[in-house]
């Protein structure tokens, strides 16, 4: 079993960045969906 | 929701299914042993993140000539996905290569083009973030999308043209190269499973620049109020 911590590393890794990219994606996607509320609740005010 | 869920789901299954063929159904190989198992996730990351490149190369030259919006905001999210894989080929290459080869790193063609071609989309991102004007930041980073690609035939023919330490290609290589069927099967499988999950996470990325550009246009809308 020579190498197995290696091939894990290389592995849990390789999703890990899968993993993480797809959670930055996600705090984006919901961040902005905020700020288009607040947006679009701030012109029906104004209008 | 209830759909990007079940997309989630069923790209975390192919992936999961790549990962235990990668394990358990393919053969071990002969020389290098049981470290060369990381050859399915790192080979079909590669050619996942070279074909994210391609297709931002086409939304970009789109771009150029439509104007219109949403080939930027496919080229971002395509450029963004490429680069989320090429930085794990740049990370499960060395690993593979320290017990294989001795060493962490060598500057040789194919490493060398590799890692360029990573710096060329990190840079294009970074433009993306310099430029306010939505329409020249657009533009201008579709050019400068279209010149990063010319890297891409470099990294596909650095092997071929050039004596390299990375090794030879298995596939579409040279006469007498070639793989185990066993290998190959798992290799293709792999790859399908990697671009299950670029499909996965372009759409998510294409939808966040979709609302950023509604973003745009509400504010535009507000100043001009």
């Amino acid at each position: 079993m020579k190498n197995l911590d290696s091939v894990f590393a290389a592995y849990l890794i390789g999703w890990g960045v899968f993993f993480v990219y797809f959670l930055t994606v996600a705090r984006r996607t919901s961040v902005l969906r905020a700020d288009i509320e607040r947006l679009k609740s701030s012109l029906d005010r104004g209008k | 929701m209830a759909k990007q869920t079940i997309a989630a789901a069923l790209v975390l299954l192919l992936v999961a299914a790549a990962a235990y063929a990668a394990f358990f159904v393919a053969p071990t190989e002969r020389s290098m042993g049981l470290i060369q198992r990381i050859f399915y996730l790192h080979v079909s990351s590669a050619w996942t993140g070279l074909i994210a490149f391609f297709i931002c190369f086409l939304s970009n030259l789109t771009y150029v000539f439509s104007r219109k919006p949403r080939w930027d905001w496919l080229g971002v999210s395509s450029a963004e996905v490429g680069v989320t894989f090429t930085t794990v080929v740049l990370i499960t290459g060395p690993i593979w290569a320290h017990p294989v080869w001795g060493i962490w790193w060598t500057w040789d063609a194919r490493l060398t083009s590799t890692f360029v071609l990573w710096l060329l989309y990190v840079s294009y991102l970074l433009l993306r973030t310099l430029i306010e004007e939505p329409d020249r930041r657009a533009l201008l980073s579709a050019l400068f999308g279209i010149f990063a690609f010319l890297d891409v035939p470099l990294v596909f023919g650095a092997i071929r043209w050039w004596r390299t330490q990375h090794p030879q290609p298995v596939i579409m290589g040279a006469q007498g190269s070639g793989l185990d069927p066993r290998m190959r099967s798992v290799l293709l499988f792999c790859w399908l499973a990697m671009m299950a999950l670029m499909a996965f996470l372009m759409r998510e990325r294409y939808q966040l620049e979709a609302m950023r550009g509604e973003v745009e246009l509400i504010q535009r809308e507000a100043e001009g109020q």
